[in-house]
């Protein structure tokens, strides 16, 4: 406790990892039919009502369609849910309802792999998601191909930093309804303020540095909408060096805070 | 022959919490070694630590005569739990259980296949190979329990009151099966509160209290040394203390009637019934559970 840099400590792996990846997604794979519908559905609900709908008195917004310009927030949000979600409640439930991370701990798994295997596959739910989306989206005329394509693997890299997020509230939670709280006062801002249905710009400039410089869905937002628009914007390699470093520390954060939460 | 477990000193603390405290046990390669001990007595974390996933506090630990620390992955392997609380994962049924599990041991698909067909026989489950977890009745879910312990073929089997809840059609089923594990030349370790089992099942026992062994030995050796042969029992009255008192017997009381230790319980009975006029008295073979209670005490734990 005493020793901060305990936080930073680096986890020991074995390919054993994958099983627990594969535990969850053997879960996923039995329930399939309810697992596909929300990603497939989402993007034509918001596009149809916000894209469409509000975007109609919006002629052009920051030199694209309405449209356009909400299509990445749309993934990215995506993004972020899925990797957030799963490894809060999901991995909540499976840890302290089901005992799932006891019963492996029993085998030859260290808890340092199931929490990299959560985080991971929490990653794989945003990349899933992704997929799915995208040849939606592409229908809809609203993302520009091939650097879209792109989005694909980036939302892996963009999942475990929001997955990692997700378990370090996991670690530090009294119970399951105070993680609400990391939801309202964390998710739902970020969801609305990190550029994803306005440009940032048009926020007061101390608002807009918090969002540039605490709001990881910010960069996504920016490295995503440079993708689908195929047109880099000014901060993008800023926004990929702000999520490398955070992806790094809190991966790091999440699996040691688990530790200390675990271990006993 | 190194022993497959050997314990020094072994501590465990929770904060200020001394929950195990400086115990020595070892356990011999091919022997039932039980734990007994009231609620709350540091059994659970015992098992925990000698599974590698509670770190002790202090003193040595060996399991395989590899020191726990830095070993664990290598020692889990070779490991098979029962834990206390059922933890099967409610998200699949019985045979995906065993194949998920058996895929945090590296074990090979073929080879796992092959391991559930015979584990499921072994547990008599074969026919509820599909079931979901939620639909399993409490005993199943034990034998289900057990049978996820023995996929990886374990030398060393721990079980953490494996018969908890079960009826005694269930409980004989399980006795049988770790008999015939024993049997393989596999060595078992397990917790219980029946004090009838333990008695069964095992060859060498501690009895536990507050963090510490209280007494070690095998069962029959125990009951011989601490409540001798037999307990003869009669009403608390001051003329039954003279009585006993007289006869120089051992005896406490146990709530509203006196328990006497003793190997002659004819010559105690005959004596409380002839010389001391007295009606309610009764003999009975001396068990386990005189023992337990003698030396843990009657008072209910927190
Ligand atoms: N994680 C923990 N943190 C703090 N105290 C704990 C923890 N785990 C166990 N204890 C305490 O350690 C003591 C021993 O607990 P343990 O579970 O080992 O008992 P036990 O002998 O298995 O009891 P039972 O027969 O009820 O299962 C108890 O007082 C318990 O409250
Ligand atoms: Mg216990």
């Amino acid at each position: 406790m005493s020793n901060p840099l305990g936080l930073l400590a680096l986890p020991r792996l074995t390919p054993r990892v994958f099983h627990v990846w594969q535990r969850n997604r053997d879960v996923f794979v039995k329930t399939y039919r309810v697992n596909f519908l929300p990603p497939f559905l989402e993007p034509i609900l918001y596009l149809l009502s916000l894209g469409f709908g509000v975007g109609s008195f919006i002629p052009e917004i920051a030199g694209v369609s309405y449209p356009e310009f909400i299509a990445p927030a749309l993934i990215s949000i995506t993004i972020m849910n899925a990797g957030f979600f799963e490894c809060t409640y999901a991995s909540y439930v499976r840890m302290y309802y089901q005992k799932t991370y006891d019963a492996i701990i029993a085998t030859p798994l260290t808890i340092d792999e199931v929490i990299v295997g959560e985080i991971l596959w929490g990653a794989t739910r945003a990349l899933i998601n992704t997929t799915i989306m995208l040849p939606v989206l592409f229908l809809f005329g609203v993302v520009d191909l091939p650097w879209a394509i792109l989005v694909i693997p980036f939302a892996f890299v963009a999942g475990l930093l929001f997955a990692s997020i997700g378990m370090c509230f996991t670690a530090l939670t009294p119970g399951i309804d105070t993680l609400n709280l990391p939801t309202f006062l964390f998710i739902t801002p970020m969801f609305l303020f990190s550029g994803t249905f306005f440009p940032l710009s048009l926020l007061p400039a101390p608002v807009q540095y918090l969002a540039v410089g605490l709001l990881p869905l910010t960069h996504v937002v920016t490295v995503i909408r440079s993708l689908t628009l195929g047109v880099p914007a000014t901060m993008l390699p800023f926004s990929l060096l702000w999520l490398a470093v955070a992806t790094v520390l809190l991966f790091l954060f999440s699996v040691n805070l688990m530790k200390r939460r675990l271990v006993v | 022959m190194t022993p497959v477990i050997e314990a020094t000193g072994l501590t465990k603390r929770f904060g200020d919490f001394t929950a195990v405290d400086h115990v020595s046990f070892r356990v011999e390669p091919g022997e039932v070694f039980g734990f007994l001990g009231p609620n709350g007595a540091g059994k659970t974390t015992t098992m925990r630590m000698i599974q590698c996933v509670s770190p002790k506090t202090e003193g040595s630990l060996r399991v395989f005569g590899m020191e726990v620390e830095g070993r664990e992955a290598e020692i889990k392997s070779q490991i098979g739990v029962v834990p206390q609380e059922n933890n099967l994962d409610p998200d699949f049924t019985v045979y995906q259980n065993l194949l998920v599990y058996s895929r945090y041991f590296d074990l090979p698909r073929p080879e796992a296949e092959a391991v559930i067909e015979e584990l499921l026989t072994f547990v008599e489950l074969t026919e509820k190979r599909d079931t979901p977890i939620e639909k399993l009745s409490g005993g199943m879910k034990r034998r289900l329990i057990l049978a996820r312990a023995l996929v990886n073929r374990p030398r060393l089997l721990i079980l953490d009151e494996p018969t908890v809840g079960l009826d005694p059609q269930a409980r004989h089923l399980i006795w049988e099966r770790l008999r015939e594990i024993r049997n393989r030349g596999n060595t078992i370790v397990l917790t219980t509160h029946y004090l009838e089992e333990a008695e069964r099942l095992c060859d060498r026992l501690v009895i536990m209290d507050r963090g510490g062994i209280l007494v070690e030995g095998p069962p029959r050796e125990l009951v011989k040394q601490h409540a001798g042969t037999h307990v003869v029992e009669a009403d608390d009255t001051p003329q039954v203390r003279a009585c006993l008192d007289r006869l120089g017997a051992r005896y406490e009381p146990m709530g509203e009637i006196l328990q006497a230790y003793t190997d002659t319980p004819r010559d105690v009975t005959r004596a409380l019934v002839g010389e001391c006029q007295l009606g309610h008295v009764a003999a009975r073979p001396a068990t386990l559970e005189d023992v337990f209670l003698r030396l843990t005490g009657r008072k209910l734990r927190e």
